[in-house]
């Protein structure tokens, strides 16, 4: 395995977890719904996975208690801003507080324990192929799991019946009353899926990326997830460059680091979050017009009865 | 649902007694109404009149607390806008239902059910729009489009789900007489198909066009169900408001002198996206004249009404001059020192900041002298001044110093044309004075402004209603894509040349309408 490989291989494994999350979010956002829980449906999904994964032995139970986690996390967040019409900001920001803190507690017992690699699915031939057959044939199911959650996400909101009432009402869910689209349990389903991505990023995190438990292991990646959901302009193919650009700036920086340039390490540290607003920005230019949130994002909904 | 055939004269729809409280509010007091098949039934009524709440009971939107309605002589229970369209109701908004971003295919195939697909909508679409002349354009995105256009989406959206009744709530309110004549002509033609239609509408003259018979809601009840062409349109008023209206009185003499503002070649970029350029507006406003500009919506009003106010200043000093002094790139306090007033379109959170008590309101504009002192609020005097505005303009609050946004519509805006009126100035702008204003305050205000500028004082009044600038305008032009028509005394239009103006086609035809 060469060096190039070596990045390229860590380049994917980075990108991952935020690819899963921001997907799970964007489709939480188009339904109307601002979720800043995400860095708190993570860190639970990965303590739990975690936990889990150790006690049964089984890393398919990890990631099934993972996706749990985030969802339940989740229907706590939709009982109170669809339950009650609470504020999602804040909310969300106590879903985050919420999610850092018990993550904590559910984990502690599990510090210092290891998980062994979860081995990749290899397809035979194809992978013999130099440098890109590696890259592209011989991935974790992860990996090609989220490449596929993409394509389905972007054909649900945009070829699917379903997807478009899902889009109308986080365009204007006043309308979409008066037409008769069901908001309430749209809304629903689409922060429990956003909660079931986000504890599968998480479980990702503790189960194929780290392999072990810190806490605050998530270090702020459900916030890049969100980031990568407005500079994405709400579209799920712009969320997988978007990911990727940050996951390559993430491992690149690393190597810049150890190549010892005489550049201060924070400011390498700081070359992903550059990156990804700059290259994001730049698609965004390039689109034509600036693409505005879903009309009705952040707003409770409260029908006149 | 249609199975059964009907009890043979039973009106298609009757409601009884339906009523609908809202805390102490009575919204709808036991009205009764009945629609034939094939009849265009009016519901007529002045706002707040409980007209809107009737439709939303009627479509399942909100439920009634007390009444039955009766669909072919069966009574039945509308629980949502679903079961009200398998019944076979469809309704065209007041405010468009539409969603911004989406094509206009995918804006009719949301609200269909489940056997219309992309591909069925925009083939069927096709047909509907040639047998009714609606022309749409299946992928253009909603909000590039004009207003009728956007209604038009939402008829086609009724019609192909086969309604037995239509319900349209002020449709007329966005569209350019010609594009209200090519409605009445397609709702003619759906009612001699047998379709009935609810038309709601506080205009008497369509009224009178469209309907045979009337009902008219006043205060949540029906004080009368009459034949509108047999009354004259002051009794009808005089039915909807209570008591008679007055007309605004115009006739004092007319004698504009000197130049309050001057306007020279004005153009502006787009502020925003959906935003419209202004085009070389050339303006005069002359003390003692009301001048009009009459436009559909999003035809650049507001961006003219930002520039003239300063709160988008433009390019070039001598842009736009007040009262001698080249203000174009003041702010908009610099311009009220000069003498000008400015009352936006938006009452609530432009015009007036909604937390505030009404005397804090003042503040907004009379920063200067009377209420406050190197930077404190003189409390009592600017209690003093919102009393007094309360008192002059016959603002009716629920308290003594409410909260703007306790206020309903029409007195916020009496208010806030009140709070610029009197401190005399010597211009004012007013964007939609009287836009979901009642009838009583609508003349109140129009009265209050003409009564302005006989007193020597410039006023510039932007508006939709033309009825309205035809009441109160000495001189009118029109807004079209972000261009002026020149102005003219009022006497020289015509609504025909106002309508060409609005399409923008006054120019192809020679102009010769309006000379």
């Amino acid at each position: 395995m060469t060096i190039v490989e070596a990045i390229l291989l860590t380049i994917v494994t980075a990108s991952t977890p935020l690819l899963i999350a921001a997907l799970g979010e964007l489709v939480t956002e188009r339904s109307g719904v601002l979720n800043l829980g995400v860095e708190g449906m993570m860190a639970m999904g990965a303590a739990c996975s975690f936990a889990a994964a150790v006690t049964f032995d089984s890393t398919l139970i990890g990631v099934a208690a993972g996706m749990l986690a985030g969802t339940l996390m989740a229907a706590l967040f939709a009982l109170l801003v669809l339950g009650f019409a609470a504020n999602q900001t804040g909310s969300g920001l106590a879903l985050t507080i919420l999610g850092l803190g018990l993550s904590g507690l559910i984990g502690a017992p599990f510090v210092g324990a290891r998980r062994d690699p979860i081995a990749p699915l290899d397809i035979p031939i194809l992978s013999d192929i130099p440098v890109v057959g590696r890259l592209f044939f011989e991935q974790d199911l992860f990996v090609y799991a989220s490449i596929v959650l993409t394509v389905l996400v972007g054909l649900y909101l945009m070829r699917t019946r379903s997807g478009l009432t899902l889009r109308s009402i986080g365009e204007n869910h006043t309308s979409a009353n008066a037409l008769g689209l069901p908001v309430w349990r749209v809304r629903f389903w689409a922060i429990l899926f956003g909660g079931a991505c986000a504890g599968l990023a998480g479980a990702y995190l503790a189960l194929v990326y780290t392999r072990f438990w810190s806490p605050g292991m998530t270090a702020g990646r459900g916030w890049i997830a969100l980031a990568l959901v407005v500079f994405a302009a709400w579209r799920p193919g712009w969320v997988l460059v978007g990911a990727y650009i940050f996951g390559a700036a993430t491992v690149l920086q690393l190597h810049a680091q150890a190549a010892q340039f005489g550049v201060p390490s924070q400011l390498l540290s700081a070359v992903p979050y550059l990156a990804t607003i700059l290259a994001l920005l730049l698609l965004s230019i390039r689109h034509g017009r600036a693409i505005g949130a879903p009309g009705s994002l952040g707003v409770p909904f409260v029908p006149d009865r | 649902m249609k199975a059964d055939v009907p009890p043979s004269g039973a009106p298609l729809v009757e409601l009884k007694g339906i009523s609908k409280r809202y805390g102490d509010l009575l919204a709808n007091d036991g009205i009764d109404l009945s629609i034939e098949p094939g009849e265009i039934h009016a519901l007529l009524g002045e706002n707040g009149a409980g007209k809107s709440t009737l439709v939303k009971i009627l479509y399942g939107v909100i439920e009634p607390s007390a009444g039955e309605i009766r669909w072919e002589g069966r009574p039945v229970s509308i629980g949502s806008p679903v079961e009200a369209r398998a019944l076979g109701l469809g309704m065209v908004f007041q405010h468009f239902s539409l969603f911004d971003e989406l094509s206009v295919a995918e804006n009719i195939a949301v609200a269909l059910s489940d056997e219309w697909n992309l591909s069925t909508v925009r083939s069927k679409l096709g047909e509907i729009s040639s047998t009714y002349g609606l022309a749409l354009n299946a992928d253009r995105a909603v909000w590039t489009l004009s207003a009728g256009e956007r209604q038009r989406i939402e008829i086609v959206r009724c019609l192909l789900q086969n309604p037995r009744l239509l319900i349209l709530d002020e449709p007329t309110s966005v569209l350019t007489p010609q594009e209200s004549e090519h409605l009445f002509t397609t709702l003619d033609r759906l009612s001699a198909e047998g379709c009935s239609i609810l038309y709601i509408s506080h205009k008497l003259e369509e009224v009178r066009r469209l309907c045979r018979r009337a009902t008219i809601l006043r205060a949540g009840r029906v004080v009368a169900t009459i034949d509108p062409r047999a009354k004259s349109a002051r009794e009808i008023a005089a039915l909807m408001v209570g008591n008679e209206v007055g007309e605004v009185r115009t006739d004092a003499p007319h004698h504009p002198e000197g130049e309050i503002l001057r306007v020279a070649n004005l153009s502006m970029p787009p502020a925003g996206l959906h935003g419209q350029a202004l085009r070389d507006i050339n303006l005069v406003a002359r003390a003692g004249e009301v001048v009009g500009i009459a436009g559909v919506a999003g035809n650049g009003q507001s961006e003219l009404f930002a520039a003239l106010s300063g709160e988008r200043p433009a390019d070039r000093a001598d842009a736009v001059v007040i009262a001698g002094k080249a203000s174009g790139i003041m702010g908009i306090d610099a311009r009220r020192r000069l003498g000008a007033a400015f009352v936006p379109e938006e009452r609530l959170g432009h015009a007036a900041a909604p937390s505030h008590r009404l005397s804090e309101n003042t503040l907004i504009s009379h920063a200067a002298a009377e209420v406050s002192r190197s930077g404190f609020i003189l409390v009592n005097a600017a209690k003093r001044l919102a009393r007094s505005i309360v008192q002059s303009f016959d603002v009716r609050t629920p308290e003594g110093d409410p909260q703007a946004r306790k206020l309903s519509g029409g007195n916020l805006q009496k208010f806030v044309i009140g709070r610029e009126i009197i401190r005399k100035p010597k211009l004012i702008i007013v964007d939609q004075p009287t836009w979901g204003v009642d009838a009583g305050a609508a003349r109140l205000i129009r009265q209050a402004l003409v009564d302005l500028a006989r007193a020597g004082s410039a006023v510039v009044v932007v508006s939709q209603d033309l009825d309205e600038l035809f009441e109160v305008a000495d001189r009118m032009a029109v807004i079209h894509h972000g261009s002026l028509s020149p102005l003219r005394p009022i006497g020289e239009w015509t609504r025909e040349a106002v309508g060409l103006e609005m399409l923008g086609v006054a120019q192809a035809h020679g102009g010769a309408h309006a000379v």
